[in-house]
Formats: structure tokens, C-alpha cells, sequence
């Protein structure tokens, strides 16, 4: 199987927030929780860079490691998903996360944690595919259904690219070569250790 | 009106006339560039026609004074607006030298969200991973390594050297140390401290030690009620650490006692040092406590409600701060449980009934036993 990634060319993200808006509506995220989100680098200076950026399915991933009850899983694909069922909503993967990615209702005792939400990849969780009760906890398994994730699906600057980590690392490659010019990838050193050149 | 109109027929033929003109060469004395202010032909009011001064006075200003004209604004420096570089020559951001940069020398990528989610602006914080390495491997590794050493070290010294016993025996007369309020205070925060720590140590340990032997849902169920009586069981440890600093700071205040205590050799003196209420160990113990405790009970009410602290840099100290303080803490009251407990003969019944051994009191705290028996005999003369 493939490992699958997140690449933002932040080269092309023109900060509109569809991905944002997108996720939010496929997967009905609770109020208050964005499992993916636009930060603007720079913002009104010259320069400025927009990077859309949720769970980017670490190698290695840091929440896993820390989690006090080991909810995580891995896939095939190489995705990072994680069981409700189990999770605690105790804050551990927010500290260790590089990227801000898990969320966390406020309906625990003095305003605490709920239990975390974050990007599945559009794949769901656990539970049987596509059954409503895996609806309900994570939102819909587009994965399953043969879909890459809505969220760059539907980028109207085809900024955000998901799919095969080595699929689209070639394509942005070759959009870096094309224009002459390109900020690398937004987070793979961090997330699999991996270098895109600028 | 009808002059008007009459005026209008006399100009008419001259405008022809004058029409016809520039047709041709540009008239004598007209002005090859033609000025702001149009000059004006001698039949229209020339210069001669204008309306003549009546005085040559100077005029005189109606209105009252005029104000002071206005002093011109001072030019602000501007910064000139530079044209940005080209597309093509503006790619100095590079994603993975950045990243690189904030591993090695800390900091976060940040930026502005549009979302009100204010934190969510962080973009990617590598200090995430030096807290992954402190919670998985520094206060796990350390944490059992204080919490072991000190059950190691105590279990060492109850084999080897054995209890403390009292040297001159039970006299079988008791004396009152602790009252009802001090005693029930006391077993408040026990009781909280005990179970904070077990729920603590499962939150640390529990991934390891505990989910392979009971499962996974059933572990999940465990650590969820305990977090939940983390939370709550941290106020009555809070509230009785409050009433410990009313009932008791006075007699754990330092003094000249404490050093020679210390210098005679303390716990590991041979016979018994003077000592008032509290011996210097006692002391120290109280001090911690009281100081640790606020510490981690500061630390830990920020870690307990999120939108305390919005910043997950904070976080990440706060979290190091409350597992850090928690497992030192843990080391000293296991020792104060041992010593208080199998560790020395008599003190147990300190905390139980209220009342020690007379000559426990005498060995342990002799300069208190000095004060009670001679606040005693002055309460027994004023009786007299």
C-alpha cells in the first residue's frame, strides 16, 4: 500500500479556507473544532505565505507515543487514527503534536478536554466503514469509498495535494522546476524526516 | 434683458472677424503659449477698465483680528513603500531550513488564523518533540528511579538497622499532640495525596504496567475515573494544605534548635537531640509539602481547565513542573510514611488517637514535653 500524505504548496494557497470549510461540512465537525486550518505566515507584509495544515500522519507519530491509554492505530496507508472509545481527553497528543492537529471538545469537568478529534484522513475510525455510528464519532470514510480527502480534492489552486507521499512529492517537483521557485514542504521534515528541495 | 441682447448683436460681427484671423497666422502679440489667467481683450475690462481703489489707504481688515494662519503641518518621515521582488525571486522562506532552524534553537513557526481559535495560529512547535521525549522517557525513567530508590533505600534500613524504638520503654501514661481538627486535616490530604499519586502514577506508568494485564477498555475505564478523581480530590488536598499552613506554621517555623539538631547528626544522631514540637526533618517535610504542593497544585489547576493556558508552550512547562514536583513529592512521603509508621515506635498513634507516649515525647520532642509539662504545672498552681 501506499503511504499516504499531506503536501501544501504554499506557493499556490490563496488562504480562500475551502479546506477548512470542506472538512468541516464532510465530516460534520463539532462547533468550536477545526480539524484543519489556514495559518498565514507573514500576514500583510510583503511575502506572506499561506499553508493549510491539519494531522499530517507523522512517521513516527509523537501523539501515539505519549498517549497514557494508547489509543492510536496505524494503517496500511501509513495514516495515524485514533479510537474514541478509548481516548481519555486528557491533552498529552495536543503537547506533543508539531502541528497543533488535535482538538478537543470543552464538555469535561471544569471546562476540560472532551475526547480528542482530529483529521482522520477522511477515513474514518475503528468502527465498521461507513456505519453510522463511525459517522457519528469521526465523520465520513471517503478512504474507504475509493476517495482521497476532500480537503484537497476540491483546492481550487490544487495547492493542497493528498495522495501517495511519492506521487505527489514528484508533482510538486515538478511545479518547483516548471516556475523556478518554491518554499519546499510545509512540515515533512518534521512529520517523515523528509526533505522536498526548494 | 433687451440691452443685453442688443450687446450681444454689436459682438457678434467682431467674433467673426476674429474667427477669420486665427484662420490664419497667429495675430501679432498674442501669446504663442496661453497663460493660466486668459488675458483679456481692451473691450471686455483690460487692464485700464478695472475697478480703481477709491483710497490709496491701506485697507483695513473688518472682522476683528484674524487668527494666527496656521502653522504648516511637519513632514512626517515616510517610509518609502518598496516595490516587492518578483515572484521568481522571493522564495527565501524554505519550509525545511526553517523547520531545521526552530529544532535546533526552540521557537514555533507561527502565523494568523482566521479562525477564533487563537493558539491554532502555531503552525509547527518541534518543542512538541523534547516533551514526548520528557513524558515518555525522563520522568518515567526518573520517576521510577526516585519512587523505587526510596522504597530500596527504606526497606534497607527497617531490615538492616530496624525500627526506632523507644529507648525507655512505654510508660503507659500518654500525652495529648495532636487535636481533632489537626488529626482530621491531616487525613483529608492524606487520603487526597494517596489517591492523586496512584491516579498520577497510573496516568504515567499505567500504559506500560497496567493496559497489558487488565485491556484495553477496561484500562481505558480505569484511567478515565481517575483522571476524573484527579481533578476533584485536588481540592480537598489544596483546601487541607491551606489549613496545615493556619494550624501549623508557627511550630515549623525555623530556629536555633533545628541547627544543633542537625549538627548533632539529626535522624542518624546517636541518643536523641533536643527537639521542640517539630525536629528539623519535620520541619523540612512540612516546608516541602506546603511549597511542592502549591506548586503542583498550581501547575496541575492550569493543566486541568485548557483555556487557562492557550498556549501549548505553557502547557508543555506546566505538565513538566506538576510530573516532576508529583514524583519527588511521592519519594518524601513514602519516607514520612515509613517514619511515621513501622519506622519509629510511637508515632503512629500521634495521628490515630492525638496522643503519644510520655516518654516517646520525651526521646523524640523533649523540649515540647519541657513547655507541656511546665505549662501544666502553672495551669495546676493557678488551680491551687
Amino acid at each position: 500500500m501506499a503511504r499516504m500524505k499531506f503536501l501544501c504548496d504554499s506557493d499556490r494557497c490563496i488562504e480562500c479556507n475551502a479546506c477548512v470549510t470542506a472538512c468541516k461540512n464532510e465530516h460534520e465537525v463539532p462547533w468550536g473544532i477545526n480539524r484543519r486550518r489556514v495559518v498565514t505566515i507573514g500576514d500583510g507584509k510583503p511575502g506572506e505565505r499561506s499553508i493549510s495544515m491539519a494531522c499530517m500522519h507523522c512517521t513516527d507519530a509523537p501523539c501515539a507515543a505519549v498517549c497514557p491509554v494508547a489509543c492510536f492505530y496505524g494503517t496500511e496507508d501509513g495514516l495515524v487514527l485514533h479510537d474514541k472509545d478509548l481516548c481519555i481527553g486528557c491533552g498529552y497528543c495536543f503537547y506533543a503534536c508539531p502541528f497543533g492537529a488535535p482538538q478537543y471538545p470543552r464538555v469535561g469537568n471544569f471546562g476540560g478536554r472532551g475526547k480528542m478529534d482530529k483529521c482522520t484522513y477522511c477515513a474514518g475510525g475503528p468502527q465498521q466503514d461507513n456505519s453510522a455510528v463511525e459517522y457519528m464519532q469521526y465523520g465520513s470514510n471517503r478512504i474507504a469509498e475509493g476517495k482521497l480527502p476532500l480537503c484537497a480534492e476540491m483546492c481550487s489552486t490544487k495547492a493542497l495535494l493528498a495522495g501517495d507521499g511519492e506521487i505527489i512529492a514528484s508533482i510538486y517537483k515538478e511545479r518547483v522546476q516548471q516556475r523556478g521557485y518554491g518554499s519546499g514542504a510545509w512540515g515533512w521534515r518534521t512529520a517523515y524526516r523528509e526533505e522536498l528541495p526548494a | 434683458m433687451m440691452r443685453f441682447v442688443m450687446a450681444l448683436a454689436l459682438l457678434l460681427p467682431l467674433g467673426g472677424a476674429m474667427a477669420q484671423q486665427d484662420s490664419g497666422a497667429p495675430a501679432g502679440g498674442a501669446p504663442s503659449v496661453q497663460s493660466v489667467a486668459p488675458e483679456v481683450g481692451s473691450g471686455r475690462g483690460g487692464a485700464n477698465n478695472a475697478q480703481q481703489p477709491s483710497s490709496t489707504a491701506p485697507e483695513t481688515q473688518t472682522g476683528g483680528p484674524r487668527p494666527a494662519p496656521i502653522a504648516p503641518r511637519p513632514r512626517v518621515a515616510v517610509e518609502p513603500i518598496v516595490a516587492p521582488p518578483p515572484f521568481t525571486a522571493r522564495s527565501d522562506t524554505d519550509a525545511t531550513a526553517l523547520e531545521a532552524q526552530r529544532a535546533e534553537q526552540g521557537g514555533v513557526i507561527e502565523g494568523a488564523v482566521s479562525i477564533p481559535n487563537q493558539a491554532a495560529g502555531i503552525l509547527v512547535q518541534p518543542a512538541g518533540r523534547d516533551w514526548r521525549g520528557f513524558r515518555t522517557r525522563i520522568l518515567t525513567i526518573a520517576g521510577a528511579v526516585i519512587l523505587l530508590g526510596t522504597v530500596f533505600i527504606l526497606a534497607g534500613l527497617y531490615f538492616l538497622r530496624g525500627p526506632q524504638r523507644i529507648d525507655a520503654g512505654r510508660s503507659g501514661r500518654t500525652l495529648h499532640r495532636y487535636g481533632l481538627f489537626e488529626r482530621m486535616n491531616h487525613w483529608m490530604v492524606a487520603v487526597s495525596f494517596v489517591l492523586l499519586g496512584l491516579t498520577g502514577i497510573n496516568i504515567t506508568f499505567g500504559r506500560t504496567l497496567l493496559r497489558p494485564v487488565i485491556g484495553a477498555e477496561a484500562f481505558t475505564t480505569l484511567t478515565w475515573t481517575g483522571q476524573a478523581v484527579h481533578q476533584f480530590l485536588s481540592f480537598p488536598f489544596v483546601i487541607g494544605l491551606m489549613a496545615m499552613v493556619l494550624v501549623w506554621a508557627r511550630d515549623n517555623l525555623p530556629s536555633r534548635v533545628d541547627i544543633a539538631w542537625i549538627k548533632a547528626g539529626g535522624p542518624a544522631a546517636k541518643g536523641h537531640p533536643p527537639a521542640g514540637r517539630f525536629n528539623a526533618a519535620q520541619k523540612a517535610l512540612y516546608w516541602f509539602v506546603i511549597g511542592g504542593g502549591v506548586l503542583a497544585a498550581v501547575s496541575g489547576y492550569l493543566l486541568m481547565a485548557p483555556g487557562l493556558l492557550d498556549n501549548v508552550t505553557n502547557q508543555q512547562w506546566a505538565h513538566v513542573l506538576h510530573g516532576l514536583m508529583a514524583m519527588v513529592m511521592m519519594a518524601a512521603i513514602i519516607g514520612h510514611i515509613y517514619i511515621g509508621t513501622i519506622g519509629t515506635e510511637g508515632a503512629f498513634e500521634a495521628m490515630a488517637t492525638g496522643r503519644v507516649d510520655y516518654n516517646y515525647a520525651r526521646e523524640h520532642h523533649s523540649l515540647w514535653v519541657e513547655e507541656r509539662v511546665a505549662e501544666a504545672r502553672r495551669l495546676a498552681a493557678g488551680a491551687d
